[in-house]
């Protein structure tokens, strides 16, 4: 037994691991929307601040 | 002039009106007070990712009424549990990163709700909320008390909800997967076949090849397999054909090949052709999420009205469960939703989404008032004569001449073109199949298979989709959305263009009234005031409005002449009203409509009617047939402005009057019996049954993310004057595709050229095809481009 069909078999074990990563992205619907998220992204940080905002006596 | 721009919403802030909260400007109290919201939950970064991006808030005071009703909100909801509700609702105003940000985070805004989530295409945002803290009702009144009003009709409660098509998702995904790893492993087999180590696992390398592109021949193609199945049945022949033949031939002879050790086949080409047609139908499917093409009443109709019951209380009740009898409460702008009787003493009634007819009709007390008018009086009560199946609009609406017909068949230019490719790959397949059987029977089935391997029409079946999905791109930065594709190539045929007239070459806008001439007394005013009531000439209408409220004076002696104008005596004085022979001048070409008047004999001056026809338009018109396109006007209005309009547009120009809906449908399907290719530009209601008619429907709207009636294509009102433009563009856009047929014909010479002569490699296949596809897409992507910036200048 070569060593060639042990890398072939895991990489397609790895390729076939992608594969899979990709459908349970779409199943989820990351791929419905590809706008919003990459606007979301940057809104973290400013969110944190206005949790510490002195005004905000409206948060649970 | 102080041109402050409001902090909150962006528009001017009128002096006098300005409001300064927090070292802040704001045009009016309700966006301070969305200001005052929003800093108290500290939520006043909302201000921070893009300059005055909110909106006025609107009076909401008992619209959303309806929402207490339990059936409903029940209908409304995606998910409900116990403590668990999920609402999805469409906002309009959605627009930019600020609206995200807020939106999402509602929670810190009102307690129940526990998440929110934005989809920006769609203009949606998906509600989670407790529903023993909060109700659906509040959570859309708060969303309104920040301007963020959710626009809620009859089509959310039928909706039936419908996933998403990942189908060509996946497709892709997977064709990419087999195409990467096959083209991987095929890889060292392109350089040097008698290597020793090559020699030695060459069976293995192949077979798993085979086995990677397997989900690709049989998963992500199985739609042209479908698809070229059906064109078989159905006796026309498509581009599917040929694809589907040379996929199912390439991978036959490919395991034939492998089988029996003839050579390595030719999956790498097969999984790559699979992967770039898929791109190119992922490339062609650009669509407007957040805009519907197929709106029928139901998505301007309310969900529930007033009622009133028999004690005398006013519930809301769906649209639906009204019935004949009932009594209806009706609050200034709300759509009359079935047909009745009016009750109360008077009202003014807007028909003109129905008709076209722009000034609103006068009804009194138990005349019958139609479902599809506006209210325009205060509050009225009506009484139900038919349920909302019945009424005329919802009838109109299910005459089948109505529905936009799918069935209508449109050879695209590839269809039209692998009509004679496909008979044609055959023949030329066969006859060297022949001719090969005579030479040498051994490669005679290996150049068979090469022929049809290698006229697989990929970039013949990619040059449209790339082109028109292209286009489809410029075309929308334009702001003219056209439903899909095929809609350009249909464009691009048209040689007849009818407007529809109020709302599409007018704008909506009210028209300001200059009065020019001797200054008028205010007991002048009044007098004319009074002649003027007796009037129903749309221009009379319209100045009678546009006077101050006056006292009422009998008047004596009306007289109407019609097409000249009025007269009549009040008070002692004797009053004409009307066009410039009618008061006794000499008639002067104008564009501008005016009434003159004249007192007791002496002539006092003219109101002019600021004409609303859109900027641009009669260059445009005079551009439209100057390219030779014939120009057709059909309103729903009274001929009041045929004179007008006569001088406006250029000579030639049909102008057809009076039509009502269903004659609007019937003039556009003559013209199409007289072999013309028609494009109707609309907007309301009224011209639905024509746009649905016509070869292309366009409709025009002054907030795209609003009204439109079912269409093909929606453009911005503002863009109105790039109408030739388009035309243009698409034009030029078939132009290109032509084109670039003729360069993936070549291309197909050149391969068959290698097949027939029987010296086709799968390496030559494999640098052939993807070398076609690639020059096709990066030509026809250059060319538009450049045909969109030349058109623009021309």
């Amino acid at each position: 037994m070569s060593v060639i069909y042990l890398l072939i078999s895991i990489s397609i074990v790895v390729a076939i691991g992608f594969f899979f990563a990709f459908v349970k992205a779409v199943k989820s619907g990351q791929y419905d929307d590809d706008y919003t998220p990459s606007v979301r992204m940057l809104f973290d940080d400013e969110l944190k601040e206005s949790k510490t905002n002195p005004k905000s006596n409206n948060n649970r | 002039m102080d041109t402050k721009k409001c902090f909150h919403c962006g528009l001017d802030i009128d002096v006098k009106e300005e409001i300064i909260f927090d070292e802040k400007s704001f045009c009016c109290s309700g966006c301070k007070t969305v200001y005052e919201i929003f800093s108290d939950n500290g939520l006043s970064n909302y201000y921070d990712f893009e300059n005055a991006p909110g909106a006025t808030p609107q009076d909401i005071k008992g619209k959303y009424d309806f929402l207490d009703n339990e059936t409903i909100v029940a209908k409304l909801l995606d998910f409900k549990e116990e403590d668990t509700h999920i609402v999805s609702l469409y906002i309009p105003h959605i627009h930019c990163s600020s609206c995200i940000w807020i939106l999402e985070n509602l929670n810190k805004l009102q307690e129940g709700i526990s998440s929110s989530q934005v989809n920006f295409s769609k203009k949606k945002v998906r509600i989670v909320f407790n529903p023993e803290q909060i109700t659906l009702k509040t959570i859309v009144h708060i969303l309104s008390s920040i301007g963020y009003e959710p626009y809620i009709s009859l089509e959310n409660y039928e909706e039936k909800k419908q996933g998403i098509s990942r189908e060509l998702t996946y497709k892709l995904g997977v064709a990419f997967f087999c195409f990467g790893n096959v083209m991987l492993l095929s890889f060292p087999e392109y350089f040097d076949v008698d290597e020793f180590w090559l020699d030695k696992y060459k069976g293995f390398f192949r077979w798993l090849i085979f086995v990677l592109s397997l989900p690709s021949f049989l998963y992500a193609a199985s739609g042209y397999y479908v698809s070229a199945w059906k064109s078989i049945k159905s006796g026309m022949l498509n581009i599917d054909i040929p694809i589907a033949l040379g996929l199912i031939v390439m991978f036959i002879r490919s395991t034939v090949d492998i089988v029996f050790g003839f050579g390595q086949g030719f999956f790498d080409s097969l999984t790559g052709l699979v992967f770039f047609m898929l791109l190119g139908r992922l490339f062609q499917q650009k669509t407007y999420n957040f805009l519907s093409f197929e709106r029928d009443f139901k998505s301007y109709f309310p969900i529930a009205v007033t009622k009133i019951t028999s004690d005398k209380e006013e519930v809301s009740v769906p649209v639906y469960d009204i019935e004949k009898g009932d009594r209806l409460l009706i609050r200034n702008q709300e759509l009359i939703p079935v047909d009745g009787i009016l009750i109360s003493t008077e009202t003014d009634i807007d028909y003109s989404f129905v008709t076209g007819e722009a000034v609103p009709i006068n009804k009194k007390s138990g005349d019958k008032v139609f479902a599809g008018g506006r209210q325009a009086g205060s509050v009225i009560e009506m009484e139900v004569l038919h349920s909302v199946s019945q009424s005329y609009l919802t009838q109109l609406w299910s005459n089948a001449a109505f529905a936009k017909k799918e069935a209508r068949d449109y050879k695209t230019m590839t269809d039209t073109i692998s009509r004679y490719f496909t008979p044609s790959i055959l023949i030329i397949a066969i006859l060297t199949f022949i001719y090969w059987l005579f030479i040498d029977a051994n490669i005679a089935f290996n150049v068979f298979t090469a022929v049809l391997i290698v006229a697989c029409p990929c970039a013949l079946a990619l040059s449209a989709p790339f082109t028109l999905g292209n286009v489809l791109r410029i075309m929308g930065k334009q702001k003219l959305y056209l439903k899909n594709a095929t809609v350009i190539e249909q464009m691009a045929k048209i040689d007849t263009i009818v407007f529809d007239k109020t709302g599409t070459i007018t704008t909506n806008k009210k028209a300001a009234i200059v009065y020019e001439g001797a200054e008028l007394s205010s007991q002048e005013e009044k007098i004319i005031k009074n002649i003027l009531r007796g009037s129903n000439h749309p221009l009379s209408r319209r100045l009678y409005d546009f006077l101050p409220v006056q006292e009422q004076e009998s008047v004596i002696g009306f007289e109407e002449i019609t097409g000249k104008g009025i007269q009549g005596g009040v008070d002692g004085y004797f009053i004409k009203i009307g066009s410039a022979t009618f008061v006794g001048l000499e008639a002067i070409q104008s564009l501008q409509t005016s009434v003159h008047i004249v007192i007791n004999e002496t002539y006092k001056g003219k109101y002019v009617f600021d004409n609303q026809y859109r900027e641009g338009l009669e260059l445009l018109f005079e551009k439209l047939v100057i390219n030779n396109y014939q120009l057709k006007i059909l309103s729903g209005d009274n001929e009041g402005e045929r004179d007008a309009l006569g001088a406006l547009l250029p000579t030639g120009t049909e102008l057809v009057f009076n039509q009502k809906p269903e004659e609007k449908l019937a003039f556009i399907e003559q013209l199409q019996k007289e072999g013309k290719n028609v494009m109707m530009i609309g907007d309301g209601l009224n011209d639905a049954g024509a746009l649905a008619q016509s070869n292309v429907g366009i409709s025009i709207s002054e907030n795209v993310n609003v009204f439109s009636p079912a269409c093909d294509g929606i453009l911005d009102a503002e863009q109105f004057k790039k109408i030739g433009f388009f035309l243009r563009f698409s034009k030029n856009a078939v132009k290109t595709i032509k084109i670039s047929f003729t360069l993936s014909l070549l291309y197909n010479a050149v391969g068959l050229s290698f097949a027939i002569s029987g010296v086709l490699s799968p390496l030559a296949a494999a640098i052939l095809m993807p070398l076609s596809t690639i020059t096709i897409v990066s030509f026809v992507t250059i060319v538009s481009n450049y045909y969109a910036k030349n058109s623009e200048k021309a």
